[in-house]
């Protein structure tokens, strides 16, 4: 028998067990995330460099010479637009159409889906080394079987114009995480919907647009926006595949390659955290213009 | 439901060619690195399309050690690892048992901060972490890597547990209150017993993660050798397109860094798809 007053010390403790419960995380996201953000916001207005120095206020300068001088702002940028408006809807095509035909009750699904998925499952440098190998224009793979096709070889890494097909082309290759997210979306669509449009005669195509594309549509609109987040901050893949300066011409430079650059190359950890911001902006900007017009293309039930 | 003709004839001539030529492009990219890997710094370079290399070199795969601090680099990769899966299975597995069934003060606001950290891009923390990490004299060393990992700094992982231990049955955990066992008691003899799905996919997550993890090394441990990862040491051995002859070399470590994802991915490949499944599903 508890009394009222243990009860409550028994309550009351309860509370502060909760506590300790995510204390670690507590402490975590003050230190990784909070911390980390707001000092951010702050060095972008500053000329910070190293420790041993102390930084000076510049307001908006920095994001001035963003905005106005820097010339590999404007390149980088380019060239993860680029990356993105081509690389993340290749990937979701290829994703979705492989997800639809594993849906068909086919023989061997698992070992289909396996083999779809494991690239998913190479580290990501392996992949960049193995593709570094493969796109070599002299003795790389690639060209060879071009010339066996009696076509001309393409210097994939070394001409401008190719790095970024190069740079799609390796990340299409992992499209398996987005293909199973896609095929439990495919998996989850209630068997009635298809059996009543057969009723109607509705063919394979009407099914796949009138029922299945606005079923997953969710599904799409998240790997979409999964997609574009990854996308805007790809990283290791281009700096294995072309270095940190992202190839000839910085055909191959990445946004985050270029505050990679200037905050560990150029020790310019202001501009650095500066340019972090407008990538941060331009994300969130996507995000919230993409949430917001969700509801005219993203079916989330009749209710 | 009964197959009509139509589509039989269409599955035989259309889909199942159509997935078999997939999966052998999907597959090439492996056959290849292997087949790269048995070569010799003269084959290397012969302008030929040929999957079994001759001669075929196996002993590329004990030569590299004596290249390469291959053992090093994994025993510093194992560091990562270790400490990743402590984080991931231990203290975001209590974090998120507070999540999902303690009652506390502003739970459900912390669950909002909890959820928008995760929708906060990597990119806005790199830079203040490492002036913070420099300014602790800790840039060099493996602190700034592991201090994270085993603070459970990640929202996706607790929010996977949170997500998952709201579906055991709270019957089972009242009966152990009554019982008077501590909600560690709980945590530690109902709920991690009932949970091995999303701890599995959380173990394997956080395996890969810092297994593949190549900014965060490169950032913190870049000029000290002895403490690079094998992601940092893969990236080293990749040389310009002119020094292409080490390509063997290259695709030996690649396949080491390989074979413990192929095996983690085939013992918890059940896991892993649930788990990444579960994360669009729910996302």
């Amino acid at each position: 028998m508890l009394t009222g007053m243990q009860r409550y010390l028994h309550r009351h403790r309860a509370k502060w067990v909760g506590f300790a419960f995510i204390l670690p995380w507590i402490l975590s996201a003050l230190w990784f995330d909070l911390i980390p953000f707001v000092t951010n916001l702050y060095l972008s207005f500053t000329d910070y460099s190293v420790s041993t120095s102390a930084p000076d206020w510049l307001g908006f300068e920095n994001y001035r010479e963003i905005l106005e001088i820097d010339p590999l702002f404007t390149k980088s940028l380019g060239n993860t637009v680029y990356y993105l408006v081509l690389g993340v809807p290749i990937r979701l095509v290829v994703a979705f159409a492989i997800a639809v035909l594993l849906n068909l009750r086919i023989h061997a699904l698992g070992t289909f889906r396996t083999i779809f998925y494991i690239p998913s499952v190479v580290p990501l440098v392996a992949v960049s080394i193995i593709f570094f190998g493969m796109f070599n224009a002299r003795y790389g793979i690639f060209n060879q079987l071009l010339i066996l096709l009696d076509l001309p070889p393409v210097r994939w890494l070394t001409r401008p114009e190719w790095i970024k097909p190069a740079m799609i082309i390796m990340s299409t290759w992992g499209f398996g995480a987005q293909m199973v997210i896609f095929l439990a979306g495919l998996q989850g669509i209630p068997s009635e919907l298809y059996e009543a449009a057969e009723m109607d005669g509705g063919s394979y195509w009407h099914q796949l647009f009138r029922i299945t594309i606005p079923m997953v549509s969710p599904v799409i609109f998240f790997n979409l926006i999964i997609g574009i987040i990854g996308g805007f901050q790809v990283f290791a893949s281009a700096y294995v595949l072309l270095g940190p300066g992202g190839g000839p011409l910085n055909a191959g430079l990445f946004y985050v390659l270029h505050i990679y650059n200037n905050a560990f190359s150029y020790f310019r950890l202001g501009y650095a955290a500066a340019l972090s911001v407008v990538l941060f902006l331009i994300i969130l900007f996507f995000t919230v213009i993409m949430v917001r017009t969700s509801d005219r293309w993203v079916y989330y039930g009749d209710t | 439901m009964v197959e009509g003709l139509y589509a039989r004839i269409a599955k035989w001539t259309f889909v199942y060619p159509l997935l078999l030529v997939s999966s052998v492009v999907m597959l090439f990219p492996l056959a290849w690195t292997f087949s790269t890997s048995l070569k010799t710094a003269a084959t290397v370079t012969l302008r030929e399309v040929k999957l079994i290399p001759d001669p075929v070199q196996w002993s590329n795969y004990i030569t590299i050690f004596e290249e390469s601090p291959l053992i090093l680099y994994t025993q510093n990769t194992m560091y990562m690892v270790v400490t990743s899966v402590i984080g991931g299975v231990v203290i975001c597995a209590l974090a998120g048992y507070a999540f999902a069934r303690i009652a506390f003060p502003a739970r459900e606001v912390l669950f909002y901060v909890l959820l928008s950290t995760m929708m906060l891009p990597h990119v806005v923390q790199i830079i203040p972490l490492f002036v913070i990490f420099d300014r602790m004299g800790l840039v060099g060393t493996f602190w700034p890597l592991i201090i994270p990992r085993l603070l459970g700094h990640n929202a996706f992982y607790i929010f996977l547990m949170r997500q998952f231990f709201r579906g055991i049955p709270l019957e089972l955990s009242d009966a152990a209150r009554m019982d008077g066992c501590t909600e560690l008691g709980i945590w530690a003899r109902i709920i991690i017993p009932n949970s091995k799905p999303v701890l599995a996919a959380v173990g394997i997550f956080s395996i890969q993660f810092a297994w593949n993890d190549f900014l965060s090394p490169l950032i913190y441990l870049g000029p000290k050798k002895e403490l690079w990862t094998l992601a940092l040491g893969l990236n080293a051995q990749k040389g310009f397109e002119g020094e292409i002859t080490s390509l063997h070399k290259m695709m030996v470590i690649s396949v080491y860094m390989i074979i413990p994802m192929l095996l983690v991915f085939a013992f918890g490949q059940k896991y892993m798809i649930e788990g990444v499944t579960f994360s669009g599903m729910k996302g």
